[in-house]
């Protein structure tokens, strides 16, 4: 089966040019997971280059997914529902070859237990990822394919179409 | 303790050792974090009357009480030496990742004392110090110093304060600069540059813990969330330099060299006009929910390439301040200052100074002769392409740069020297720091905050052009309430400062920014953090405390009432036209004014401090040292 990095599933996803790079996710995130607010346990993680290419990564819950594949423990598993990424801490030695497998670098070893660690979209939180509620700029957003598709679809009509219209920002 | 670690850590840079000192709760009660506690460490870790470039000169980092947690735009940190520009207390503050990789590390402050030997890279990962080798970061910009340390030691989670060309030359009026933010004004720099201190990195991979996790949560999100209304919306759509149209409009926006109020190209240099052609993106300090920096990029002429962020004062300074109608060129004299390393302000004002020297023939073009340009060039108002020569000039000290890198105050004394000239007529300095972009001639109460202002000319530490401009007092008069309002609107800026909290939050609590406002939620923040109980009345004793003990060091370092002093041309020198013609602070409404402020703060006719109430603010080693 090949290995691919597309995905069917939701995925929290990052509009680069609405995020300002002020890492209130990585507190959300960290803040959630652990109780403290550290960058360092946070399963989202903003990216900066150049000063300003900025943007935000967190697991893009592909299909048939690398890391799972690679695991040489079977440590990971996908649900097949949602894409998430399990991470059995009793199987888990820390190998860090889903890191290595990883076309998103979204995954990172806890340095307090030495596991893998990646972003479960706050499943059994009522509020929904605490990334996404907390981001200022409304750069972060849970999306499934579906919607991918229709944001893709709107992009594509504003762009091409010359026409003076109010809708210039497809979100 | 929670919201702090209690450890402040020492590194001697020329024994290389180092050691933790630890603080009682009460201790971080009286100083918080930011300008007002660097300050504290500078009063406690240098000896009176030591020379700015002398070994015995600390830098003294110290970090926020809300660094690290997710309070909004409390990821600040203060910095505190004795300033090489005016020779007393040099305080700055900075945002971004630096503070909170500090914080994460375990520490609440630094304090480096002594001098490297040669160029050093200080390292701190968590509690490990390292000395590096700085010579493969020599001749480096800041940004690019920052980069190649984060290459080097193969960690993008690794912030660096780091120096650029400015501060390796000992230019005066040099920054330290981190993740593009600059600790600005007084000189930081050139003290790092003097102890051959390049850069301080850190790596900090500690969680941050709080008092009562659950309602600071709740709060800093709420405030996040208010805060995308409209009382950020110009910081966040235009950024400050939106504020140039409107200082125009007064009659206050400094124009070629503070000669003028009023720019006839001000549309050409305004924020709007920044938006529409320049503007590349809008990026944020960490932990800021506002986003206020306007990434700007010149895309035509010789400057293209050009890119950094905007501000309002780097853009009065190299723009209207020198005649200048092309935003490219402004554009790149700020990139010049922000990636070589100095402060846009002080470098806008000092070849402002120069230009004004050039026009009235004090200095002609073979004045600016210098290896780079053999047949020297002049130097008029409105002459971009020169402007960007003497900068670059200024940050090696080639040729005349080498004078002008020492600012307006040492500049003008040597030139009228040498020439017989009357150049302090034009050389804009308070304390010998270079004023920022509110001509002080028509706004009189934030004259007089300027003049009693302990680090010389600056805008950020009073806050009195506030209600000057708001009209909250008549500008143009001077009555028996400015003492009153200066030492109130200092004061006010001073607990933001020493939270330290970016000023753009403070209509986010409420809607509303006064004290009223503002103090119940910052007391309700501070005790969900640390477990205290902070009421609307200690949060304002933090103001009182951070301008007193900076005072107190003053003081010590001998000040006396002549220092609290205007420019030369804010007394004598009005404008010719616009709204603010005719206007001028004189020495008798200066003076008033001064005594008004030393009764308000409680001081003495002298404008030193008594003994009981440093007592009463809990300062009894200060009262010992300089109370009367």
């Amino acid at each position: 089966m090949p290995i691919t990095s597309t995905s069917k599933f939701a995925y929290i996803e990052c509009d680069p040019d609405r995020c300002v790079g002020c890492q209130l996710c990585e507190y959300a995130c960290s803040f959630a997971k652990t109780g403290e607010y550290n960058s360092y346990r946070s399963r989202i993680r903003t990216v900066r280059v150049d000063e300003v290419l900025i943007t935000a990564i967190a697991c893009r819950t592909c299909e048939n997914a690398p890391c799972v594949i690679v695991c040489p423990r079977d440590a990971l598993t996908q649900d097949p529902l949602t894409g998430l990424i399990d991470v059995n801490p009793t199987k888990c030695d820390g190998c860090a070859w889903c890191i290595e497998a990883c076309d998103f670098g979204a995954i990172s070893i806890n340095p307090a237990t030495t596991l893998a660690e990646i972003c479960d979209q706050c499943k059994d939180d009522p509020e929904g990822p605490q990334c996404v509620r907390w981001c200022p700029k409304e750069a972060l957003t849970l999306t499934t394919a579906d919607q991918r598709a229709q944001r893709t679809r709107k992009k594509l009509i504003v762009e091409s179409m010359d026409i003076p219209t109010k809708a210039t920002d497809p979100k | 303790m929670y919201g702090y670690s209690g450890k402040i850590l020492h590194i001697d840079l020329k024994t290389r050792k180092s050691w933790v000192e630890t603080k009682p709760e009460d201790w971080y009660k009286l100083w918080i974090g930011g300008v007002s506690m660097a300050s504290r460490l500078l009063w406690e870790n240098i000896d009176p009357g030591c020379d700015p470039y002398d070994d015995g000169n600390p830098i003294c980092f110290a970090n926020g009480i809300f660094t690290g947690t997710p309070v909004p735009v409390g990821g600040k940190f203060g910095l505190a030496s004795k300033s090489p520009q005016t020779g007393f207390i040099g305080d700055s503050l900075s945002g971004s990742w630096f503070s909170i990789a500090l914080k994460r590390a375990g520490w609440d402050g630094m304090v480096l004392h002594n001098s490297c030997s040669t160029w050093t890279h200080l390292f701190i990962d968590d509690d490990r110090v390292q000395f590096n080798d700085a010579s493969y970061l020599l001749g480096k910009g800041t940004y690019a110093t920052e980069e190649a340390i984060r290459n080097k030691l193969g960690d993008d989670q690794i912030r660096s304060c780091t120096i650029g060309p400015c501060g390796e030359n000992l230019v005066r009026y040099a920054n330290v600069t981190n993740d593009g933010r600059q600790a600005g004004r007084t000189g930081h720099g050139a003290v790092w540059g003097n102890k051959k201190l390049k850069a301080v990195s850190v790596r900090g991979t500690h969680g941050v813990k709080v008092f009562d996790p659950k309602t600071l949560n709740q709060l800093s999100f709420d405030i996040s969330k208010t805060a995308q209304g409209k009382d950020t919306e110009k910081y966040r759509v235009y950024g400050t330099s939106t504020g140039l149209m409107n200082t125009n409009k007064m009659g206050i926006l400094p124009t070629r060299n503070f000669q003028e109020g009023v720019f006839e190209y001000a549309e050409q240099v305004s924020g709007e006009y920044l938006d529409k052609h320049h503007k590349v993106k809008v990026i944020a300090c960490a932990q800021c929910p506002i986003a206020c920096e306007q990434m700007s990029m010149v895309k035509t002429g010789p400057f293209a390439g050009a890119m950094t962020g905007i501000e309002y004062e780097s853009l009065f300074a190299n723009s209207s301040n020198l005649g200048i109608s092309d935003m490219r060129a402004a554009i790149k004299l700020v990139t010049i200052s922000d990636q070589d390393g100095m402060d846009s302000i002080s470098m806008g004002v000092s070849i402002g100074f120069a230009m004004e020297c050039f026009e009235r023939g004090v200095l002609t073009e073979a004045d600016f002769a210098c290896p780079s340009h053999p047949e020297g060039f002049s130097l008029r108002f409105g002459d971009g392409d020169s402007a960007v020569k003497l900068a670059e000039m200024i940050r090696d000290r080639e040729g005349i740069g080498d004078l002008l890198a020492e600012g307006v105050r040492i500049a003008s004394k040597t030139i009228d020297e040498q020439k017989g000239s009357e150049s302090y007529k034009w050389a804009l300095h308070i304390k010998g720091l270079e004023p920022a972009g509110y001509d002080a001639r028509s706004l009189k109460t934030f004259a007089a905050g300027l003049a009693v202002g302990t680090r010389g000319g600056c805008h950020n530490r009073s806050a009195a052009y506030d209600p000057d401009m708001k009209g909250e007092t008549n500008r143009f008069t001077v009555d028996e309430t400015r003492g009153k309002v200066a030492a109130d609107t200092e004061e006010y800026a001073a607990v933001y400062d020493t939270l330290p909290l970016c000023k753009f939050i403070r209509r986010s609590f409420t809607g509303k920014a006064d004290r009223a406002g503002a103090w119940p939620a910052i007391a309700k923040l501070i005790n969900a953090t640390t477990g205290w109980d902070f009421d609307y009345d200690a949060v304002d004793l933090i103001g009182v405390r951070a301008t007193t003990i900076k005072k107190a060091f003053n003081i010590r370092e001998g000040w006396t009432q002549a220092d609290d002093h205007l420019p030369w041309r804010w007394k004598h020198d009005p404008f010719t036209h616009g709204p603010s013609a005719g206007v001028v602070v004189s020495d008798e409404e200066l003076e008033y004014m001064k005594k008004l402020y030393y009764q308000a703060k409680g001081w003495n006719e002298e404008g030193l401090i008594p003994k009981d109430l440093l007592i009463k603010l809990g300062m009894p080693d200060v009262a010992e040292a300089i109370g009367v």
